[in-house]
């Protein structure tokens, strides 16, 4: 046993040491090349004040953190319902969530313009966006639970989130039809998916809301073991199932539908990460997999922002692209390499 | 026929009715239902498929809902405890697949720990040493650092017998523990469970469909018949010719000499 422990500390110092590097990767690169001696001044805050120190520490340093942010709870968040619905597809956006918060914030982009005229959009608020994003991921979610308690087939439930994913498609499109070329505009970069959209008082909301999550994810690691055993035994470990699935909802619907209202719906990410994690961990554990997803989400999220703004040209290309066209190959890869998905 | 519940007693019903609630009417599977489980007793549940076995079980481990009367666990009603309480009092094995076989063995029985434990889990020395017990008890130290798609069937249902051991509780329920098993597996899972009837002075529930050998390792037997269930020790079972209308007596038939059920001829 003891053997077994020192193994995973290794992986773990190893996973920490690969996040510190990307994260200063991620920091020294972009459209203007600054060495990594001066980052290292700036960032221990021993330089005057110039351009580099504009550069580094109101914009590439907001981003990486936001992309640490990011990778982490979109990573826990498909860990939380791949275990709540007992599913290997399950993620944030099979089941329909990221759909939930498309919708929340469409109704306030799109909507304003329905009810208000251009007049409205100026009250398109950071928050406003946060409030119907996080709404609209916990209304589907809930709905989708609800449902799920009458059918036990868990792969009818996953049709049922693409059903739903579909139904707020269509509600986006007939809303997008009515709306200005302006609103849409901003709607469709949302779609986008954006990690640069973030000033330090975003960063500020959206640390808070996914702090709130994880700790909801860390007091629910016990719930979430049981329940790997199915409803009928967790019960019988003495689990209140209501009570725990609330809070898993909950908290997935914090951490994704945060991440979506401020980045935007970042694919891939939530359904791979926790099986990548657990082809390196070879563990079911929660107790180690949520730190674990926690950290390795964030290098990855690092690694695709870092290729996302092209480095040494003007470019930033959307992340969302860049998640599935880096990341989907690399499951793949996995999962014929290893031919066995585990979970 | 009933005995009243003394003082051995640790579960026993009352005028119990189970079954499933529809919109207007309910579906009765079985009803007037007066058993009394005793400490430290094995005993079988027979019956003919979809004769009620699993639906009186689900009602004994209060996954589902009685219709009338009551179950009480050592003199409390079964409806008064919460799940906790019920977890230290009562474990359970069912017959459905593992979602996850990625726990390793330990890690799985450990889950059986989860009652006693503190809000994230953490195994002290008191449940270590349950988790060492309960696979001593059931022999598999050799295996606790496999991972269950590592095991037979035979070998996780072991596992999964442990992983009850480590709850710790006077009760263990299992439902058919022994499908999916080749012969010898079933007689030793059976055996098993007599074996730790005696250890441990644990009360063990089984639903099976291995009446023979029921009959031969059991301290007593619930059969249900007609929605009705008897309760007996196997010879008085035997002599009550209750195993003879069992099932239809066109293929087989049951022969009380050898307590066994023959092809008939």
């Amino acid at each position: 046993m003891a053997r077994i422990k020192t193994s995973f500390a290794f992986t773990f110092a190893m996973l920490s040491f690969v996040l510190l590097i990307c994260f200063f990767i991620n920091i020294s690169l972009g459209s203007v090349q600054i060495p990594l001696d001066a980052i290292l001044e700036i960032l221990s805050g021993s330089s005057a004040p110039s351009t580099w120190k504009i550069i580094v520490l109101d914009f590439r340093l907001p981003k990486a953190i936001t992309a640490i942010l990011v990778g982490s709870s979109l990573g826990v968040s498909g860990l939380l319902m791949q275990t709540l619905f007992r599913n290997p597809l399950a993620g944030p956006f099979v089941l329909g969530i990221s759909s939930g918060a498309s919708l929340g914030v469409a109704l306030v982009i799109l909507g304003s313009g329905l009810f208000g005229g251009t007049l409205a959009l100026a009250f398109v608020s950071k928050w406003s966006i946060v409030i119907a994003s996080s709404l609209g991921s916990f209304l589907v979610l809930l709905a989708v639970l609800v449902v799920s308690q009458r059918v036990r087939d868990t792969m009818a439930i996953l049709i049922i989130g693409l059903m739903f994913g579909s139904v707020t498609a269509a509600i986006v499109s007939v809303m997008s039809y009515f709306s200005s070329a302006e609103q849409l505009q901003q709607y469709v970069f949302w779609g986008f998916g954006s990690l640069s959209n973030l000033a330090w008082d975003g960063v500020g909301i959206l640390s808070v809301i996914i702090i709130i999550g994880l700790i909801l994810a860390i007091a629910s690691i016990k719930s979430l073991n049981s329940l790997l055993l199915g409803d009928a035994y967790a019960k019988s470990l003495g689990l209140n199932l209501k009570q725990s699935r609330l809070i898993i909802i909950i908290a997935t619907s914090l951490l994704a539908g945060g991440v979506t209202a401020f980045a935007g719906p970042i694919a891939f990410i939530g359904l791979a990460i926790p099986h990548l994690t657990r082809q390196i961990f070879k563990t079911t554990n929660h107790k180690l997999l949520l730190p674990a997803v926690c950290i390795f989400g964030a290098v990855v999220m690092l690694i695709c922002d870092s290729i996302a703004q092209v480095p040494t040209t003007d470019y930033t290309l959307p992340i969302n692209a860049i998640t599935a066209l880096i990341g989907a190959p690399v499951v793949i890869w996995l999962l014929t390499r290893q031919r066995k998905m585990i979970f | 026929m009933t005995p009243s519940p003394n003082e051995h007693t640790v579960l026993h019903t009352k005028n119990l009715s189970i079954g499933y609630t529809h919109k207007n009417s309910d579906l009765v599977v079985a009803s007037q239902i007066n058993i009394g489980l005793k400490k430290g007793e094995l005993i079988g549940l027979v019956g003919a498929n979809g004769s009620g076995k699993s639906t009186l079980i689900r009602t004994l481990i209060k996954i589902q809902p009685a219709l009338k009367g009551d179950i009480f666990l050592n003199k409390t009603r079964l409806s008064h405890l919460s799940n906790l309480e019920l977890a230290k009092n009562l474990s359970i094995v069912l017959t459905a697949p593992l979602i996850s076989k990625n726990l390793s063995v330990t890690e799985l029985i450990a889950l059986g720990r989860q009652p006693y434990t503190n809000w994230i889990g953490r195994l002290n020395e008191n449940d270590k040493k349950a988790i060492l017990d309960a696979l001593d008890l059931v022999k598999i130290t050799h295996l606790r650092h496999k991972k269950c798609y590592e095991l037979s069937d035979g070998q996780l249902q072991k596992v999964m017998i442990a992983r009850a051991l480590a709850q710790d509780t006077e009760i263990i329920v299992l439902d058919e523990p022994t499908t999916h098993l080749d012969m010898y597996h079933k007689a030793y899972i059976l055996k098993l469970l007599q074996q730790l009837t005696k250890e441990t002075q644990k009360t063990i529930l089984f639903s099976s469909h291995e009446i023979d050998l029921a009959i031969q390792l059991c301290n007593s037997m619930l059969v249900i018949k007609d929605q009705n269930v008897i309760h007996g020790d196997p010879c008085e079972l035997i002599q009550k010719n209750i195993f003879q209308s069992l099932f239809p007596d066109d293929l087989i038939t049951f022969d009380n000499a050898s307590g066994k059920f023959m092809i008939s001829k």
